[in-house]
C-alpha cells in the first residue's frame, strides 16, 4: 500500500478540521501560574474562620482549579462539545449518587446513636 | 482450514458457500489474534452459551434440592453455593454481556454501515478481559466456592472462608470487559456512522445498544470501588463497612445497588432492541412509534440511575429514602410500558410471521409484562416490606432477565443465525423447543409467585412441608425448560453442518444486515451502503428462487457476492 | 480492489513505525479520515475518564458519608497530616500536568527534543509526588496511625509528620466537637478495657509502638468485668467496645473511631497513587517511543490521549488535598 506523507496539523482530508487544536504556551504557562496561586489561596483560607463556610469555599476553589486543568490543559474548551458532555454527565452522575446517600445516611443516624448510647454505655 | 482427524471443521463446511468472514483466514491463531468484530461476536457467543449451560446446571441442582422439604441432594452449606454461583454465573457471565457482546458485537457495524467497531484491539481485549474473569469465577468454585449470595452483602462476605475473594477479583474484570464494550459501542456509534445515517435512521437495535453503552459506562466504575473495598476489607480489614470500627454496611449496598440497578438496565435494553427488530420484521411492518421507542432507551437509561434503594427498603435505610425510591421506581416503568405498547401496535394489523424468533418475541411480550408488572407491585413500599426477600422477587426477577432478557437473547440468536453462521435451522424443531421452553418457564416461575406470596423466603435450604407441592411443580418446570435448550442446542449445531444455506434476507428485514451476504464477508462492506429508513420494506418482496427475501430496484448489493443464486 | 479508491491509501494502525517520516499519519482501515480516527480516540479516552471519575466517586461518597456523620473525627485526625507535605504535593502535580500539556504541545509542532525533556520533566514531577507519598505514609506506619484495628497511635499527643511536629495551623487545639452523642457520659475508667475483644482479630503491625493497654495480655485474655458487660450485648459485632478511650493512653481528647479517617485517607491517596504509577509507567513508555521518533504533528495522539489521563489524576489530587488536609475544624 502507498505511504501518505505527513499532513499539516490543519488540513485534515474531507472535513476541514484540525488534527486537534494547539494551546499556545502563554495560556499554559498562564494556568499553572494560576493554579499554583489558588493553591496558595487555599491553604490561606484555612486560616480564617467561617464556620460551615470553609468547605464549600475550599470545594469551590478546587472545582476553579479543576475547571481550569479541564479547559486548558485538557483543551475542552476547543474540543468537540461531546468530551466536555460526558464528563460532566460523570460529574453530575457522581453528585446525584453522593446526594442521595449522604441523604440516606443522614437520616439514619439518629437510629445509629441511639444504638450506641444503649449498648456502650457502661454499666452502673 | 482448521481440521480434526482429516475432517474439514465447522468454519470450512461454512467457508464452502463462498469467500466470507469465517473462511477469508484460517486457523487457530486467526481467531486467537482476530480484530474483526464479526469473530470476537461469536467467539462472546461461543462463552456465554458455556457460561449458561454452567448456570444452568446450577439452578438444576438447585431445583433438585427443594425437591423435598429436608436434605434432597446436598447440605446446607453446599446449597448457599449453588445459589450464590447460580446467581453469579448467570449475572455477570452470562446475562450482563449476553446480548450486546454476542449479538451486538457481530451486528451493531454491519447495521450502522460501518466496517467495525471504532476500536477493535480494544474489542479484542475485552473479550480476554471476559475469558480472564470466567477463569477467575471458575477459580473460585474449584477452591471451596462462595456462599454469600451474589449480592456478597457485608458483613457475611468480609468474614466468611469461601473464596469470596476470587470471585470478586473475576467480577471486577468482568466489569472492565463491559465498560470497556460500552465505550466501543458509543464512540462507534457516534463517530462511525456513514453518510446519511442519522441519528433517527439508526434501527431500533442501535438506539438500545447505545442507551446500554451509557448505563456501562456510568454504572459498572462503581461496582468496580465496591467490589475493591470489598476485597480491601477482607484483605487489609480496612473497616469502611464494619460497625465496631466505624464503619456503614448499609454504605456496602448502597455502593452495590448502585450499579446492579442500572446494571439490570443493562440486560433488558439489548432485549428490547431485539425485540424491536423482531416484532417489526415478522410483523412485515414499519415499528410504530419509532422516535418513542428510541427515546425511551435513553430515558430508561437515565432514570435507572434513580431507583436503587428499592433494593434496600428493609436493610436500615430511612423511611425517607424508601419513599423517594419507591416514588421513582414507578416513573421507570413508564418508558418500558411506551415499548410494550408500541410492539403491540406494530403488530397490529401486520403479517405476523410465527417463525421461531417471533414465537420469543412473542414470549417477551408475555412474560416480560408479567416480570413488569411484578416489579410495581416490589417498588411500591408497603408491599415490598412484606414480600421482601420471598419467592415473589426470584419469580419477579425470572420473569424479567429470564422470560425477558433470555427468551429475546435466543429469539435474536435465532435471528440472526443464519446471518451468522450462514445456515438456517428446522422450523419445527425450533417452535417445538420455544413451546416447550414456554410451558416449563411458566411452570416453574409462576408458582413461585404464589409461594412468595405464601411466605417461602429465598435462598432458604428447607421448607414447611406445605410448600412441597409448589415446590415439585416448580423443579417439574424446571427440568422441561432445559429439555427445552438441551433441544435447542441440538438443532442449532446440526444446522452447522446440514442446515439448508441461507440467503442475505430469510426473513424480510430492511436493516442493512440483511443487505450483505450470510455469512457477511470480511469487510462487511465494499463500499458505505445506502442508508434510508430501516424499517421501510415496502420494496422487499419473497423470491421462491432462492427462498429468501430481495430488495426491489437495488443496482447491487452492497456486500461482495450477495446471496446464493446472485 | 475497487472499495479501495474510496478510502485513502495509508497504512493501518498496527502497522511498524515509520521513523523516516516522524508523525506520518496511520488510518485504520475501518475509519475513513485522520480526523475521523484522531475524534474518536479522544471521545475513547473522555468515556474511559468518566469511569475513573465514577471509580473515585465512590470513594468521595464514602468521605462524604462518615464526615457528615462525624465531623469530630476528621477534625480531629486531619492534624495528623502535614498539609504543607500536602500543598508540596499540589504544586509538583499540577507542575507535572503543565509539562504533560506542554509536550503535547510539542508533539503537536514537531519539537522532538522538547517532547522528550518535558515527557522525562513530567516523570520526575511525579516521582517527586510519591516519594512525599512515601514519606507520609512511612510516618503514619511509624506512628501507628493506620485504619481499622491498625490504629495505634504511638503516644497520646497529637503527631504531625515527617519532622514529628503538630499539623499545620491548630497546635494545640482540641476538637470543637469532639464528642458525638454517645459520648457525653463519662467513660469509665476500667483497668483493662478492650483487649480480647481487639485482640480476636488482626494484630496491629509490631511498628506501631507499643501500647499499654491497661495490662492487657494479648490474645485470648479473659475480658475484665467491664467490657464483658459491654460485650456482650455487641456479641455479633465483635469488638464493639475495643476503640473505649483507654484513660492511660493519654488520649482523652480523641473521639470514637478516629480509625475511619485513616481508613479513607489511605483508601483515597492509595487508589490516586496506583493511578499515578499507571501513569508513569505510560508516560515512560511514551518517552521510549517519543526517543525513537514516533510522534509528529500528523500523529501525536497517544501523547495528548495519556495527557488527559494524567490531568483527571491532577484532578483528583486537587480535591483531595483540601478534602483530607485542610479541614477546618
Amino acid at each position: 500500500m502507498r505511504e501518505v506523507p505527513a499532513q499539516p496539523v490543519e488540513a485534515g482530508p474531507g472535513q476541514g478540521r484540525a488534527l486537534g487544536h494547539v494551546v499556545p504556551l502563554r495560556v499554559l504557562l498562564g494556568v499553572w501560574a494560576a493554579l499554583v496561586a489558588l493553591t496558595v489561596v487555599t491553604i490561606a483560607a484555612t486560616r480564617v474562620d467561617l464556620g460551615g463556610l470553609n468547605l464549600w469555599v475550599a470545594l469551590g476553589i478546587a472545582t476553579a482549579k479543576a475547571a481550569m486543568v479541564a479547559l486548558y490543559f485538557m483543551h475542552l474548551r476547543y474540543d468537540h462539545p461531546l468530551n466536555a458532555i460526558v464528563f460532566i454527565a460523570a460529574l453530575l452522575f457522581v453528585a446525584v449518587f453522593v446526594g442521595i446517600v449522604m441523604l440516606d445516611a443522614e437520616a439514619y443516624q439518629p437510629t445509629i446513636r441511639e444504638y450506641q448510647h444503649q449498648t456502650v454505655t457502661p454499666g452502673r | 482450514m482448521t481440521s480434526i482427524a482429516g475432517h474439514p471443521g465447522i468454519a470450512g463446511r461454512i467457508a464452502e458457500a463462498g469467500a466470507n468472514y469465517l473462511s477469508e483466514r484460517r486457523g487457530i491463531l486467526s481467531w486467537v489474534f482476530t480484530l474483526d468484530h464479526k469473530r470476537i461476536g461469536v467467539m462472546y457467543l461461543v462463552s456465554i452459551l458455556f457460561s449458561f449451560l454452567l448456570g444452568g446446571i446450577f439452578a438444576l441442582l438447585i431445583r433438585t434440592e427443594l425437591l423435598t422439604p429436608r436434605r434432597t441432594i446436598m447440605d446446607a452449606d453446599t446449597y448457599n453455593q449453588m445459589f450464590t454461583l447460580h446467581g453469579v454465573v448467570m449475572i455477570f457471565l452470562f446475562i450482563i454481556p449476553g446480548i450486546p457482546a454476542a449479538l451486538g458485537n457481530f451486528v451493531l457495524p454491519i447495521m450502522l454501515g460501518a466496517r467495525d467497531v471504532a476500536f477493535p484491539r480494544l474489542n479484542l481485549f475485552s473479550y480476554y478481559l471476559y475469558v480472564l474473569g470466567a477463569v477467575f469465577a471458575v477459580l473460585a468454585i474449584a477452591t471451596g466456592g462462595v456462599d454469600t449470595g451474589w449480592t456478597f452483602y457485608v458483613p457475611y462476605s468480609t468474614t466468611t472462608n469461601t473464596s469470596v475473594t476470587a470471585v470478586v477479583l473475576g467480577a471486577f474484570i468482568l466489569g472492565f470487559s463491559s465498560i470497556f464494550t460500552g465505550i466501543n459501542f458509543i464512540v462507534t456509534i457516534h463517530k462511525l456512522r456513514p453518510p446519511g445515517m442519522t441519528w433517527f435512521r439508526m434501527p431500533l437495535f442501535l438506539w438500545a445498544l447505545y442507551a446500554t453503552a451509557i448505563i456501562q459506562v456510568l454504572a459498572t466504575p462503581v461496582l468496580g470501588i465496591t467490589l475493591l473495598l470489598l476485597v480491601a476489607e477482607r484483605l487489609l480489614r480496612v473497616g469502611i463497612f464494619d460497625p465496631a470500627l466505624g464503619g456503614d454496611p448499609v454504605l456496602f449496598q448502597h455502593f452495590f445497588w448502585f450499579y446492579s440497578h442500572p446494571a439490570v438496565y443493562i440486560m433488558i435494553l439489548p432485549a428490547m432492541g431485539v425485540m424491536s427488530e423482531l416484532v417489526s420484521t415478522f410483523s412485515h411492518k414499519p415499528i410504530f412509534g419509532y422516535r418513542f421507542v428510541a427515546l425511551s432507551s435513553v430515558a430508561i437509561a437515565m432514570i435507572s440511575f434513580l431507583v436503587w434503594g428499592h433494593h434496600m427498603f428493609t436493610s436500615g435505610q430511612s423511611p425517607l429514602a424508601s419513599m423517594i425510591f419507591s416514588f421513582l421506581t414507578f416513573m421507570v416503568a413508564i418508558p418500558s410500558a411506551i415499548k410494550v405498547f408500541n410492539w403491540v401496535a406494530t403488530m397490529y394489523r401486520g403479517a405476523i410471521d410465527l417463525k421461531t424468533p417471533m414465537l420469543y418475541a412473542l414470549w417477551f411480550l408475555f412474560l416480560f409484562g408479567i416480570g413488569g408488572l411484578t416489579g410495581l407491585f416490589l417498588g411500591a413500599l408497603a408491599v415490598d416490606v412484606h414480600v421482601h426477600d420471598t419467592y415473589f422477587v426470584v419469580a419477579h426477577f425470572h420473569y424479567t432477565m429470564f422470560g425477558g432478557v433470555a427468551m429475546a437473547f435466543v429469539g435474536g440468536l435465532h435471528y440472526w443465525w443464519p446471518k451468522i453462521t450462514g445456515r438456517m435451522y428446522s422450523e419445527l424443531w425450533g417452535r417445538l423447543a420455544a413451546l416447550l421452553v414456554f410451558v416449563g418457564f411458566n411452570l416453574t416461575f409462576f408458582t413461585q409467585f404464589v409461594l412468595g406470596t405464601h411466605g417461602m423466603p429465598r435462598r432458604y435450604y428447607n421448607y414447611p412441608a406445605h410448600f412441597t407441592s409448589y415446590h415439585q411443580h416448580s423443579t417439574l418446570g424446571a427440568y422441561l425448560t432445559a429439555a427445552g435448550f438441551f433441544l435447542t442446542a441440538g438443532y442449532l449445531i446440526h444446522s452447522l453442518f446440514r442446515g439448508r444455506r441461507a440467503p442475505a434476507n430469510p426473513w424480510g428485514g430492511a436493516t442493512l444486515e440483511w443487505q450483505c451476504s450470510s455469512p457477511p464477508p470480511a469487510h462487511n462492506f465494499d463500499r458505505p451502503p445506502p442508508v434510508g429508513d430501516p424499517y421501510d420494506m415496502s420494496r422487499i418482496r419473497y423470491d421462491d428462487a432462492i427462498g429468501g427475501y430481495v430488495t426491489a430496484e437495488v443496482a447491487e448489493p452492497a456486500g461482495a457476492g450477495g446471496g446464493p443464486g446472485r | 480492489m475497487k472499495g479501495e479508491a474510496m478510502l485513502p491509501a495509508v497504512r493501518s494502525a498496527a502497522a511498524p513505525a515509520d521513523t523516516a517520516h516522524p508523525g506520518a499519519p496511520r488510518v485504520a482501515h475501518h475509519f475513513a479520515t485522520p480526523v475521523q480516527q484522531f475524534e474518536s480516540a479522544q471521545l475513547g479516552m473522555w468515556l474511559f475518564l468518566a469511569t475513573e471519575v465514577l471509580l473515585f466517586g465512590g470513594l468521595f461518597c464514602a468521605y462524604a458519608v462518615y464526615r457528615a456523620a462525624h465531623p469530630e473525627v476528621f477534625i480531629y485526625a486531619h492534624r495528623f497530616l502535614d498539609a504543607r507535605l500536602g500543598a508540596l504535593n499540589t504544586v509538583v502535580l499540577v507542575s507535572s500536568s503543565l509539562t504533560m500539556a506542554w509536550a503535547v504541545r510539542c508533539a503537536q509542532t514537531g519539537r522532538q527534543r522538547g517532547l522528550v525533556g518535558l515527557l522525562t520533566a513530567t516523570l520526575v514531577f511525579a516521582a517527586a509526588f510519591l516519594a512525599v507519598k512515601y514519606v507520609e505514609y512511612e510516618s503514619k506506619w511509624r506512628h501507628g496511625l493506620l485504619w481499622g484495628r491498625y490504629y495505634h497511635p504511638a503516644h497520646g499527643r497529637h503527631t504531625g509528620d515527617a519532622s514529628g511536629q503538630a499539623g499545620t495551623g491548630q497546635t494545640g487545639q482540641e476538637p470543637a466537637n469532639a464528642s458525638a452523642p454517645g459520648d457525653e457520659r463519662p467513660m469509665a475508667a476500667g483497668p483493662n478495657q478492650s483487649p480480647a475483644t481487639m485482640a480476636a482479630g488482626a494484630g496491629p503491625p509490631s511498628r506501631g509502638g507499643p501500647v499499654t493497654l491497661g495490662g492487657a495480655a494479648g490474645p485470648g485474655a479473659t475480658p475484665p468485668a467491664e467490657a464483658t458487660r459491654i460485650a456482650a450485648s455487641a456479641a455479633g459485632p465483635r469488638g464493639l467496645a475495643w476503640h473505649l478511650r483507654r484513660p492511660d493512653s493519654g488520649r482523652h481528647d480523641e473521639p470514637r473511631n478516629v480509625q475511619i479517617f485513616f481508613a479513607v485517607y489511605f483508601l483515597m491517596t492509595g487508589l490516586h497513587g496506583l493511578h499515578v504509577m499507571a501513569g508513569m509507567a505510560v508516560i515512560a513508555w511514551l518517552l521510549v517511543r517519543s526517543i525513537r521518533g514516533h510522534f509528529g504533528p500528523g500523529y501525536f495522539a497517544p501523547v495528548d490521549l495519556a495527557g488527559l489521563y494524567w490531568h483527571v489524576v491532577d484532578v483528583i489530587w486537587i480535591f483531595l488535598f483540601p478534602l483530607l488536609y485542610l479541614i477546618h475544624g
